[in-house]
């Protein structure tokens, strides 16, 4: 089970970043979470919002490169060690990690973990198995709220 | 390589507007020197810096014996054309002149050239022959998105087009928009325009959903104005589906037409019956043989209005020493991806924009526009390529999109040996052109 997640190219430009979440607004999603992954030259802004499919509409109309990714979100027990458990799960199915990155619900108690892996289908299978809950995307919008 | 599904009399020496295309070589020297020595004479007489030049040399025009003699003669340069302004190398007279061609110039004062009767007709039978080459009959619809006016692109292509009994749609440069709904709506089946505009009107007909394949009958794109590269050419092919043929030209010597590239692509035949041409080594200007690359040098050989000798182009290229597989003898030259003009030093080596492109559409996944800036510093001066992403290449791994610009890097520094900054940028973000573009931002101190 994964969920869809927009990245968009961020060129290395003051106010790039305001840009995009103005982009967003104006066309009332929100957004649950996002991470940036940058360089010196560029970046990359990945998020989780609340209409992907719209999203990615109004972001090339603004002239944008974004696309969407399926990645999978855990959730992980908000205690020392939840994070290492997961990641056993993952080792020992053998599946690589192409980038991660965490949030936290509003209300504590839980975080979740969004992940691309090589295989996410496998990934999604192993964490099931050992009894890490996947969520869906319409969970993750409903925890979010 | 030669492009598919060719009318079958595309190279044909008994087509009316083609014959003199293969004219044996024999008669066709005969006739260059009997023209030479008529154009010698006549600007002689009536040019008086011409005349000035050649006295100061000691040539007389009965000095004219060979084709070879030609390099007695003084050359001609674009500031001749600056200082003579408006009509100091006119050679009729005014009641034989019917059309002035201007060009800005982009250091303020314009040259001016007063063309006769003759020599609109031998341009627009350049413009001709270059279209019958490339397959374009009566019937296809010619959109002419070249400028109109003082700029002899629009003009050129619209006698040409018409001389060939085609429609011609006088549309010249700008409103993008217009342009495709035109194209669509009339069935265009062949744009004249500069690669740069053209390009352009690709973006736009992506924002639109417009695929060229699908939705348009356009076959030919007739491109020139502006230096560019096979590269280019193949990204422009692969996008739309068109041949994409080379037309060179230029205001001083007449217009679009004074060459072009035939289905073989070995380069442009020069229609040299009209307008011979040389090689010169710029720095000493003394001729290259045949296959050397130097600067390209024409003389007018049957134009009244504004004769001209020995002209400098800038525009390097080489003469091909090969006959071309199509027949026509007429002498071949490289497209110019380069002028001298244009040359950059960078960091001592010498560069040019056309290098540039090569490597960067090497990297298929990269858009075929790009900016190169330069800038001083303390120290080594900033050397940047911006280039832009497309959708296609873009994915949310950093590693892939830090190869992207590594493949980027790599390609550019394979041919020109430097290391510039690859700077990716946004889609739609850097400048389109309307006519010529401006690729080069070169700010630092001189």
């Amino acid at each position: 089970m994964t969920i869809n997640q927009i990245s968009v190219f961020l060129e290395n430009r003051p106010g790039q970043l305001a840009n995009i979440c103005r982009t967003l607004a104006n066309a009332d999603i929100s957004i649950v979470t996002l991470s940036l992954a940058d360089t010196a030259e560029f970046g990359i802004v990945r998020m989780i919002v609340s209409d992907h499919d719209k999203a990615k509409e109004v972001l090339k109309k603004a002239g944008h490169v974004a696309n969407m990714r399926e990645v999978v979100a855990v959730t992980v027990p908000d205690r020392p060690g939840g994070m290492a458990e997961i990641l056993d799960v993952l080792d020992a199915a053998k599946v690589d990690i192409e980038y991660s990155y965490a949030f936290a619900f509003h209300h504590g108690e839980k975080a979740v973990l969004v992940f691309h892996f090589d295989d996410n289908e496998k990934a999604c299978a192993a964490l099931a198995a050992a009894g890490h809950p996947v969520l869906d995307y319409k969970s993750v919008l409903e925890e979010a709220k | 390589m030669v492009y598919p599904e060719l009318p079958h009399d595309v190279n044909s020496p008994t087509h009316p507007v083609s014959a003199m295309d293969y004219m044996p070589v024999e008669p066709l020297r005969a006739l260059q020197l009997h023209r030479l020595q008529w154009t010698v004479k006549y600007a002689y007489e009536r040019v008086p810096l011409f005349r000035k030049r050649c006295e100061e040399r000691g040539v007389r025009p009965e000095h004219i014996k060979t084709l070879a003699d030609i390099k007695l003669l003084p050359f001609s340069k674009k500031t001749d054309l600056r200082d003579e302004y408006p009509m100091g190398l006119r050679g009729a007279p005014m009641d034989e002149i019917v059309r002035f061609h201007c060009s800005s110039g982009t250091t303020g004062k314009p040259i001016c050239i007063p063309n006769t009767m003759q020599d609109i007709e031998v341009w627009k039978n350049g413009a001709m022959r270059c279209l019958t080459m490339y397959g374009i009959r009566a019937g296809d619809v010619i959109q002419v998105a070249y400028g109109y006016g003082l700029f002899t692109g629009g003009l050129g292509l619209h006698y040409g087009g018409e001389g060939l009994g085609c429609a011609v749609l006088p549309i010249s440069g700008g409103n993008t928009e217009r342009q495709i709904m035109l194209m669509r709506d009339l069935g265009v089946t062949a744009i004249a325009a500069t690669p740069s505009y053209f390009l352009r009107i690709m973006d736009e007909a992506k924002k639109q959903g417009v695929d060229f394949r699908r939705d348009t009958k356009l076959r030919h794109g007739i491109f020139g104005a502006e230096p560019w590269t096979d590269e280019m050419r193949e990204t422009i092919e692969r996008e739309t589906g068109i041949i994409a043929h080379d037309i060179y030209g230029l205001t001083e010597i007449s217009g679009p037409g004074v060459a072009g590239a035939c289905p073989h692509r070995t380069g442009l035949h020069i229609w040299e019956d009209h307008f011979y041409p040389e090689i010169i080594d710029p720095d000493t200007l003394e001729p290259l043989p045949d296959g050397e690359i130097g600067e390209l040098v024409f003389t007018t050989i049957s134009r009244c209005g504004t004769p001209m000798i020995r002209y400098r182009t800038r525009d390097l290229t080489r003469l091909h020493t090969e006959k071309c597989p199509c027949g026509r003898t007429m002498r071949v030259m490289d497209r110019i991806s380069a002028r001298s003009d244009d040359m950059l030093i960078i960091h001592g080596v010498n560069v040019f924009p056309g290098q540039i492109e090569a490597g960067l559409l090497r990297v298929p996944e990269v858009a075929p526009h790009y900016q190169i800036v330069l800038e001083s510093t303390d120290t080594l001066d900033r050397f940047e390529i911006k280039v832009e992403v497309t959708d296609a290449a873009f994915s949310d791994d950093i590693r892939h999109m830090e190869n992207l610009r590594k493949r980027v890097l790599d390609a550019v520094k394979s041919i020109i040996g430097l290391t510039p900054k690859i700077s990716l940028v946004e889609p739609n973000t850097l400048p389109r052109s309307e006519g010529k573009i401006k690729r080069v931002i070169d700010n630092r101190k001189k």
